[in-house]
């Protein structure tokens, strides 16, 4: 029941949240300087006009707003104004299942390494895994991921040819840009587990388990795992946005059709439907995501679910 | 009546990076069936530290038991493996720590942590344990416990996850209970609730307690044997009424007199004891407390004295005890005269 009404007011946030983000991205579009048209200058008056009018730029700002909006209601993203009329919607679902696939790769190989370098070297501090946690930790949080992704297709798959160095077919062509992503989750979920483990093992409820009798398995899978993952959860939602940012320069380095070059080439063309529709998708998801990590927060911890939903 | 825990010559130390520090040194005391004895001492006395090797809860390293026996049903407990004490904690010796809010595990229903150890150590299944939990959470006076079996700590105010608290660690019916400054971190009318309550299901559930404490009121109010501990070592033991009414040792003394009696005048001022214990690093040869005794002597600084049995019951360590030592009357604050 508690889980239930949290789950409803976290939902309403993320709604509100994300009209916040599109109107604020709506007006800001606008205020731009420049026009989505190509060549304005060579163009005749009237042909511009009859543009402008066909796109239904010449109506007022809020008209213009409202009608958006409306369309967003019913699921219409609007039309591209750079690729022939091309409907937004089509355009994005295009590029998402690659894009998705990678960062579901990514995050999921990540938080496996990831939680069981933490684990081992929360236990066993100053062991050869522990220091080469830490190696890595550092590595994945500094180096950029497209160093890591030239290194990858350099080595991988140029030099020991393992895996195809580029293009979108197999899945074999999705190791490496997986790979490439995957660093940066393995380090920060290491981290922060590792250092959560090392505290949450020095905590008084791990004595009471220990002088109930039970065994070392059971204290740390029960009373310490459980409590290990609540701040590695938490960056859970950041490091969403992490790997869908770096994913943009990572899918250019293997020339991958996602949803990256989709974001590059609308920010280059000025097609302001295509940016409101990429930001509206990306805010969207990435929202969603974040609710996810409250649900399944407010799961492992139930001190949340009270806090959160203002009453016990 | 029978011993069911004898410790002797109890050597705990820890080692850091720093050196070794000797937390506990030479401790040495028992345990009757259906007894409550206290043991007191300030804080960094060692007083937690004996009570946890007892269960060997302490992590090693740091902690090494230097020497000494532990002997419970017949085994020397420091030396048994650790699959034998997995089996004798929460089954034989059970324990309760001082901080109720931080002792239960915060993601956990308190129902499950009440079971776990009626599981493993009882072989019962889910749904038996489950009604013992709620017969033991109605044991420990929390009310509608059907209720707040499914509920989470942060859910139970701190006097009632102490209740809790007890309620795990006397679920097997342990012949021992370690009780760790139980009531230190609760207000003072919860206090005597949850030392009643301990004497109660005592008496139901026929469990020694070693009662570790500052706090000499609670000891008053439920310990029969007192053992007073200072710098890794036992000082001064004996009943109740020796400790409180012929307390011996300097040390006792001015315990005693730090601690508002209600049968002196309002007007008399409390007496805290000067300096601090001494540097467990490098503990001194001598007689600890001697850096801060008055009468310390000069035999004081260059040895430990000797455990002297006042009476039967009753040992002291002091050198104020030998026979040439000088005739010296403990402060009237200490034993409650005018």
């Amino acid at each position: 029941m508690d889980l239930v009404k949290y789950s409803v007011r976290r939902f309403g946030y993320m709604i509100v949240t994300l009209w916040f983000i599109i109107t604020v991205t709506f007006f800001l579009m606008h205020l731009l300087p420049g026009s989505p048209l190509r060549n304005e200058e060579k163009l005749p008056p009237q042909i511009k006009e009859q543009i402008l009018k066909e796109y239904g730029l010449k109506d007022p700002l809020h008209v213009q707003y409202f009608r958006y909006m409306g369309g967003l209601l019913k699921g219409d993203l609007g039309t591209s104004m750079t690729f022939d009329g091309k409907k937004i919607t089509d355009m994005v679902m295009e590029g998402f299942p690659a894009s998705a696939q990678l960062g579901l790769q990514a995050i999921i190989l990540g938080c496996l390494i990831g939680l069981i370098l933490g684990v081992i070297s929360g236990l066993r501090r100053g062991s050869w895994v522990d220091n080469i946690t830490t190696v890595i930790a550092v590595l994945g949080v500094s180096v950029p991921s497209f160093v890591i992704a030239a290194v990858l297709s350099y080595s991988l798959g140029l030099k020991l040819g393992w895996f195809p160095v580029a293009l979108w077919g197999t899945f074999s062509h999705t190791v490496l840009p997986t790979l490439a992503l995957t660093f940066i989750v393995i380090a920060q979920i290491a981290r922060y587990t590792r250092t959560e483990m090392v505290e949450v093992l020095e905590q008084d409820y791990i004595k009471t388990a220990k002088a109930k009798g039970l065994a070392r398995n059971k204290i740390l899978s029960k009373h310490a795992l459980r409590n290990a993952l609540i701040p590695a959860v938490t960056i859970l939602g950041p490091m969403t946005v992490n790997l869908m940012t770096g994913s943009m320069v990572v899918e250019l380095i293997f020339a991958i059709p996602g949803m990256g070059k989709l974001f590059v080439d609308c920010i280059n063309n000025k097609d302001l439907t295509l940016i409101m529709g990429t930001t509206t998708f990306y805010s969207a998801f990435l929202l969603f995501a974040i609710f996810i990590v409250d649900i399944l927060y407010g799961l492992i911890d139930p001190r949340i679910r009270v806090a959160q939903s203002g009453k016990e | 009546m029978s011993k069911v825990l004898e410790v002797k010559d109890l050597q705990v130390s820890f080692k850091t990076y720093s050196g070794e520090v000797h937390a506990v040194r030479g401790v040495s005391f028992d345990l009757d069936e259906g007894e409550t004895i206290a043991i007191v001492g300030e804080s960094g006395c060692g007083k937690s530290v004996t009570s946890q090797t007892l269960m060997r809860l302490l992590p090693s390293p740091p902690s090494v038991i230097k020497g000494g026996e532990v002997l419970f049903d017949g085994k020397d407990l420091t030396k048994v493996s650790e699959k034998e004490m997995e089996k004798i904690r929460g089954a034989q010796i059970a324990m309760i720590f001082q901080d109720p809010m931080t002792s239960l595990n915060p993601t956990l229903k308190v129902g499950d942590q009440i079971t776990e150890g009626l599981m493993k150590h009882h072989k019962m299944s889910k749904s038996d344990a489950k009604k013992k939990a709620v017969e033991m959470l109605k044991k420990v006076g929390i009310p509608s416990p059907e209720k707040r079996i499914n509920q989470y700590p942060h859910q139970f105010s701190g006097g009632m996850r102490q209740r809790a608290m007890i309620a795990i660690a006397l679920a097997c019916a342990p012949k021992v209970l370690i009780a760790d400054e139980p009531t230190t971190a609760l207000d003072v009318t919860i206090q005597a609730q949850i030392i009643d309550l301990m004497k109660e299901l005592q008496k139901d559930i026929k469990t020694s307690i070693i009662l570790i404490t500052h706090d000499l009121g609670v000891v008053a109010d439920i310990a029969k044997r007192v053992v007073v501990m200072y710098a890794g070592k036992v000082v001064e033991s004996g009943t109740l009424e020796e400790i409180f009414y012929q307390p011996k040792h300097p040390y006792t003394w001015g315990l005693l007199a730090s601690m508002p009696r209600l049968d002196q005048t309002s007007d008399q001022e409390l007496l805290p004891i000067p300096g601090s214990p001494p540097d467990l690093f490098k503990p001194p040869k001598g007689c600890p407390f001697a850096a801060r005794c008055k009468h310390a002597m000069k035999i004081c600084l260059e040895e430990m004295p000797e455990a002297t049995k006042v009476s039967s019951t009753h040992q002291v360590a002091c050198w104020l005890e030998h026979d040439m030592a000088p005739k010296v009357e403990p402060p009237a604050a200490a034993v409650g005269g005018e």
